[in-house]
């Protein structure tokens, strides 16, 4: 005999730990738990938002010219995208709340889908910005998107290390520290934060999906682990924090330069 | 903690103003208010985000422990950023 209590009401099933007193204490301590994480969430994210506050200070002229080079349509379209998904993940847990299989099932396949067009959309935003030569690293341009327009990027190297030898002189000094290679390094800052944030939040995105698809397996074979709704409900906050870091990640670094 | 269901109708007006909030930011965007710009971005956001951790993630209707876990993050953050007062006083950090 299993000394678990059970507290069933309408499909909904939750059986209370042996080390709780109550259901609602146990509920509660998922809860608390999962915010717990999303705390550490915050740090982590926390540590880049400080990182893009103060390059973007330091150097206003270049992270705004540089930010103009992102897509401000593609952004908001993933924006609306995201907000789209946070509801129909409230949504998929007040199925689960109510104990509804099916309602479940499909809104989490609704989110599913939501965050995979993120994603697609992301996946169009780097493919441009590789094109253009904006990923951080040795072949980063600024320039190259503009001087293929005019036709001559084929020379777009060497025109570069002429620039740079010119502005480094002769003897290898630097004697203006604003000018040339400087200022593209500034603006391969903004690339760096661009990528590390996007990219770490895209992780999440995908981290999400892999959670979701996981329940929706489980809730098809009707698995008692989903029967009570706690689980759907962690995977939503984590859903729903996602959200609120792309909330941030979107006028930041699309909408506003400096 | 009892699990307070809410209507779908609280649900999708949260879904909508989010919506609204989103037109707005773009809008916004479109003109130079000068220092203000990062400003009225950060409000929109924060009341986009405050939104969600009330409804969509359920804060509102919690209990008071709940309610202390999802502030500690935000206590986290506001630490994190005092390290501009660093950059502030040695003037290398002008405005925003």
């Amino acid at each position: 005999m299993s000394a678990e209590a059970v507290h069933a009401e309408h499909g909904l099933e939750q059986h209370v730990g042996v080390q709780y007193s109550t259901i609602e204490q146990q509920n509660e301590s998922y809860i608390v738990g999962m915010w717990t994480f999303l705390v550490t969430e915050i740090m982590f994210f926390g540590a880049l938002f400080l990182a893009l506050t103060i390059y973007r200070s330091l150097y206003p002229a270049e992270f705004s010219e540089a930010h103009h080079r992102l897509d401000k349509f593609l952004g908001t379209v993933n924006t609306f995208i995201l907000l789209s998904s946070s509801f129909s993940m409230a949504l998929a847990v007040r199925y689960a709340q109510l104990g509804q299989r099916k309602g479940l099932i499909a809104m989490l396949l609704v989110t599913v889908l939501f965050a995979a067009g993120f994603l697609g959309v992301k996946s169009i935003e780097y493919g441009t910005k590789f094109e253009h030569h904006l990923f951080p690293g040795p072949s980063f341009d600024f320039n190259y998107e503009e001087r293929e327009k005019q036709g001559i990027a084929e020379g777009g190297m060497a025109a570069r290390g002429e620039e740079q030898a010119a502005v480094a002189g002769p003897i290898g000094l630097e004697t203006n520290r604003t000018t040339g290679p400087v200022l593209e390094d500034r603006k391969q800052m903004f690339f760096v934060l661009y990528f590390a944030m996007t990219g770490l939040h895209a992780i999440h995105v995908l981290i999400g999906m892999v959670v979701m698809l996981v329940i929706i397996l489980l809730a098809a074979i009707d698995h008692p682990a989903v029967r009570d709704y706690i689980p759907i409900e962690m995977a939503g906050l984590y859903w729903h924090f996602v959200d609120i870091v792309w909330i941030f990640l979107f006028p930041l670094l699309y909408l506003i330069g400096h | 903690m009892e699990h307070h269901v809410l209507s779908v109708k609280t649900y999708a007006s949260v879904y909508a103003a989010l919506l609204v909030l989103l037109v707005l930011t773009v809008v916004a965007a479109n003109f130079n208010f000068g220092t203000f710009n990062i400003v009225v971005a950060l409000i929109i956001g924060v009341t986009k985000a405050v939104l969600v951790i009330l409804y969509f993630m359920g804060v509102k209707f919690g209990t008071r422990l709940i309610w202390l876990w999802a502030s500690i993050g935000f206590v986290w953050f506001v630490l994190l950023f005092l390290t501009l007062g660093d950059y502030i006083t040695r003037g290398s950090v002008i405005g925003w």
